[in-house]
This record gives structure tokens, C-alpha cells and sequence, in this order.
């Protein structure tokens, strides 16, 4: 009875699943940029950011679309608007990315003083949020979004151990305070990124359920 | 405060029972939509607020059905009843008498013959149904010379006439083009001030974008009901939530 708009919706699906996936992939190359010093990544990363704002252009222009001529209700309504404001998230994700990728490639000069072991760590953590929150989108999954939510707390946790860290290295000597601040903002963006990917949760948690996440 | 209250309605039509347990309030001074998909007892519903379902045979009905506190299928006057809930139907009926005599017939019946008494009260409900200014140079031209939208108003102005508390609407834009709908929709949305208006629509935007409440049935039973808001973001039945996204129905 229905069979255009399922098919438009499946359609929205995949291109969620897609832009997902590329800003996944702008994270991880950041963060091997980050690990390897290496300009070249870093660039690599900085031109997904293209990509991915077209992206997000595409998916929009998809759901008002489908809200013009579908005039959704209900769920259908609930996941539509989820789309169109998880999309706003997702590019900032991805211009977060890029803004690490220009502080690596501004840091590219000089040896790091310490491998900064923490920010992996945030990274990693990051993109399961990232990934996490866009799954539980597409398989409408509550559960998976309300663990991203809860996941949160560890990328806090890990914030404040490179910020501690840093502040002990920048007291041991002056000197490192340039490269410590640097280092202070690649790891305040991941922890952005962290809270985009909440965001992102808590609107799938509308969409499956109607009710909007009270935040604490 | 409740303009009607609905308990244990039951409804045959001779064998066939088309509505079953109807219990709901309607407020005073708002829009409740009926929806739902053909032959699930919306239009019964409707009729039964008036007693229009009097005139059907083998109709019977029991449950308690009441307006402003008062049991409406007792021993009350069904004239006067029909005075106080006005309706107006999904295709224009306009008599086929002058414009002005259209809006004068219900107050005449009701006992008014000051010529200035009813010109006063023609003009008024022409205004209320914003459709004085398009007939206010024509009220002695043919009612059946409007358009099919501009007639549709005019049977709105013709329910008002008789200053009615209620307004009952079975489909009133089903057979009117975009325009015509707008303006009507725009109307019903100004009359609730002054009334308590029951619409049954099949166009579910339309519903969503006029009603305060909405009530979904099928099958003879008010599946739910509550703020058109919630009902159309997050239906609590899936049954609700399968009509309106079209998934059956």
C-alpha cells in the first residue's frame, strides 16, 4: 500500500548508514594522522570534510522530500525529523575531525614530547560512540543508543586524565606548553565529538519512543 | 468543561452493531476529529449527537449520550435539540431558494419574523461563515448560483443562524477544492470561540492541522483517543499508528 514511501525511507537508511561511515573514516584517519604525525593523513581527512557536507546536503534534501510528499505522522514523522537533526551532528563530527587533522598538521614540525597514549584511547572510544549511535538508528535499536549515552562517561573520564597529564608536563617544564595546548584541544574535540554522538542517541531514542531524553 | 459526555454508547443498525462501548468526552470550545477508515462507525457516531440516526430504521441505541449534563435521548425536544447541534454534511445542500432566504428559513421556523431581526441575524452568520462580503450584493440571487466552496460556506451560515452550541461536520471539504478547504478550515478554527465543533474527516492532515483532540475508530470501536498532537507524533495503539501511516485501512 505503501511500497514508494518504505522504499524512499530504506533509501534514507542507507545514506545515514553511508555518511556514517565516512565520517567514521575522517576520525580514524585524524587519529593515525595524530599517532603518525603524518601530513599527508592529515590532509586526506581535511577532504573527506567535502564529502561529507555534500552528505549531509543529500540526506536533507531526501527528507524534505519525503516530508512534502509523504506528509509522514507518527513514527514515520518521528524518524524522518531524527534524520534531519542527527545530520546536523554528524557534519559537526566531521568538522571536528578536520579542525584535529589541522592541529596535526600544525604540530607536524617538531617531535611530540610524549606519545599521547590517552587520545587513541578517546579516539577509539569516539568512533564506537560515532558508529554505535548511527546503528542504533538503523536497526532502531534503543538500547545501543542508550549505551552511547552511558558511554559518554568514559570519554569524560579519559578527557580529564590527558587534562591532568598535560597540566603536570606543562609544570614540569614551560617549554611544553605550546605542544600542550595543542594537544589540550585535539582532546577537548574528541570529547565533542563524544557529546555530538550523545546527541545523536537521544534523538533516536525520540524517534523509537516519542519522548525526548530529559538531560540530567 | 465537557459539552459531551458519551457512556456505553451501543448502536445497531437492525443485526449489524456499528458502534460498540463508544465512552468519551467531547470539550466545549474546541475541535475533536473523528478518524477512521470507512465503515468504522465515525459518521454513526456523529449523527447519534444530534438523534439524525432516528430517522434511519431498525436504528437503535443504548448508553448514555449527554449534552451539558442533559441524557439527549430521553424525553427531550428533538427540534430543539437539532437548534443547539447544528450540522453541516460532506456535500452542500443548499436549498434551492435565495441566499438570504436560506440563512432566514431556520430562524423563521424557530418563530422569527422581524424583517430586521432576521436581516440582522442573516448578515451575522454570512459574517461568522466569511462569506458576507463574496454574497453580501447578491442575497436575493439563488443560493445554487455560489460555488460549490462558497455553498458550503453558506450551509455553514445556515447552521449558525440558529445559534447553535454545537457544530457537527461530516466531511465538510471532501468535495471542495484546496482553496475552498483552506478557507473552510480557517473558519472552523475562528468558530471554536463561539462553539464546539465535531468534525469527521478522512484527510488525516487535515485532522492534524485543525483538531485539538482526535479520536481513531475502526470497526465500531474508539480505539483512542486524546491531543491531536500526541495521537499524530506517538499514537499509543499500534492499530493507530498502522492507520494513520497508512499502513491498513
Amino acid at each position: 500500500m505503501r511500497s514508494r514511501f518504505d522504499e524512499q525511507l530504506t533509501k534514507l537508511n542507507d545514506m545515514m548508514v553511508e555518511m556514517g561511515a565516512l565520517i567514521e573514516k575522517t576520525i580514524t584517519l585524524a587519529t593515525q594522522a595524530l599517532k603518525d604525525q603524518d601530513v599527508e593523513l592529515a590532509k586526506k581527512a581535511i577532504a573527506f570534510e567535502n564529502d561529507v557536507d555534500q552528505m549531509e546536503k543529500d540526506i536533507e534534501a531526501l527528507c524534505m522530500k519525503l516530508l512534502l510528499q509523504q506528509q509522514p505522522v507518527a513514527k514515520d514523522l518521528r524518524l524522518i525529523s531524527t534524520a534531519l537533526k542527527m545530520i546536523t551532528d554528524m557534519e559537526r563530527i566531521s568538522d571536528q575531525a578536520a579542525d584535529i587533522s589541522e592541529i596535526v598538521i600544525m604540530m607536524a614540525g617538531a617531535p611530540y614530547i610524549q606519545e599521547p597514549e590517552k587520545i587513541p584511547q578517546m579516539a577509539t572510544a569516539t568512533v564506537k560512540m560515532v558508529t554505535d549511535s548511527v546503528d542504533a538508528f538503523v536497526k532502531k535499536d534503543l538500547q545501543l543508543a542508550k549505551n552511547v549515552i552511558e558511554y559518554d562517561d568514559v570519554v569524560d573520564g579519559l578527557f580529564d586524565e590527558v587534562k591532568f597529564r598535560l597540566i603536570e608536563l606543562m609544570r614540569a617544564d614551560n617549554a611544553n606548553g605550546e605542544q600542550c595546548i595543542d594537544f589540550l584541544m585535539i582532546a577537548k574535540y574528541f570529547e565533542r565529538i563524544g557529546d555530538h554522538a550523545c546527541n545523536i542517541a537521544e534523538w533516536v531514542i525520540y524517534s523509537i519512543t516519542g519522548k525526548q531524553v530529559v538531560k540530567p | 468543561m465537557n459539552k459531551f459526555s458519551l457512556a456505553d454508547v451501543n448502536l445497531w443498525y437492525n443485526d449489524f452493531q456499528a458502534l460498540k462501548n463508544i465512552t468519551m468526552d467531547i470539550p466545549a470550545n474546541m475541535i475533536t476529529a473523528f478518524i477512521g477508515p470507512s465503515g468504522c462507525g465515525k459518521s454513526t457516531l456523529i449523527k447519534s449527537l444530534n438523534r439524525m440516526n432516528d430517522l434511519v430504521e431498525g436504528c437503535k441505541i443504548t448508553g448514555n449520550i449527554m449534552l451539558d449534563g442533559e441524557i439527549i435521548y430521553g424525553n427531550i425536544d428533538v427540534n430543539l435539540l437539532r437548534k443547539r447541534v447544528g450540522m453541516v454534511f460532506q456535500k452542500p445542500n443548499p436549498f434551492p431558494m435565495t441566499i438570504y432566504d436560506n440563512i432566514a428559513y431556520g430562524p423563521r421556523t424557530h418563530g422569527i419574523k422581524s424583517k430586521f431581526k432576521l436581516n440582522e441575524i442573516v448578515e451575522k452568520s454570512l459574517r461568522d461563515a466569511a462569506i458576507w462580503d463574496e454574497t453580501k450584493d447578491r442575497l436575493k440571487k439563488s443560493a445554487l448560483s455560489l460555488s460549490g466552496g462558497q455553498q458550503q460556506r453558506l450551509c455553514i451560515a445556515r447552521a449558525l443562524s440558529v445559534q447553535p452550541d454545537v457544530l457537527l461536520m461530516d466531511e465538510p471539504t471532501s468535495a471542495l477544492d484546496p482553496i475552498s478547504t483552506s478557507k473552510i478550515e480557517e473558519l472552523v478554527i475562528k468558530l471554536k470561540k463561539d462553539y464546539t465543533i465535531v468534525i469527521v474527516t478522512h484527510n488525516m492532515q487535515q485532522a492534524a492541522r485543525i483538531s485539538d483532540n482526535t479520536g481513531f475508530f475502526l470497526l465500531g470501536e474508539l480505539i483512542e483517543y486524546g491531543g491531536t498532537g500526541q495521537i499524530f507524533s506517538v499514537p499509543g495503539e499500534k492499530r493507530t499508528e498502522d492507520y494513520i501511516t497508512g499502513r491498513f485501512g
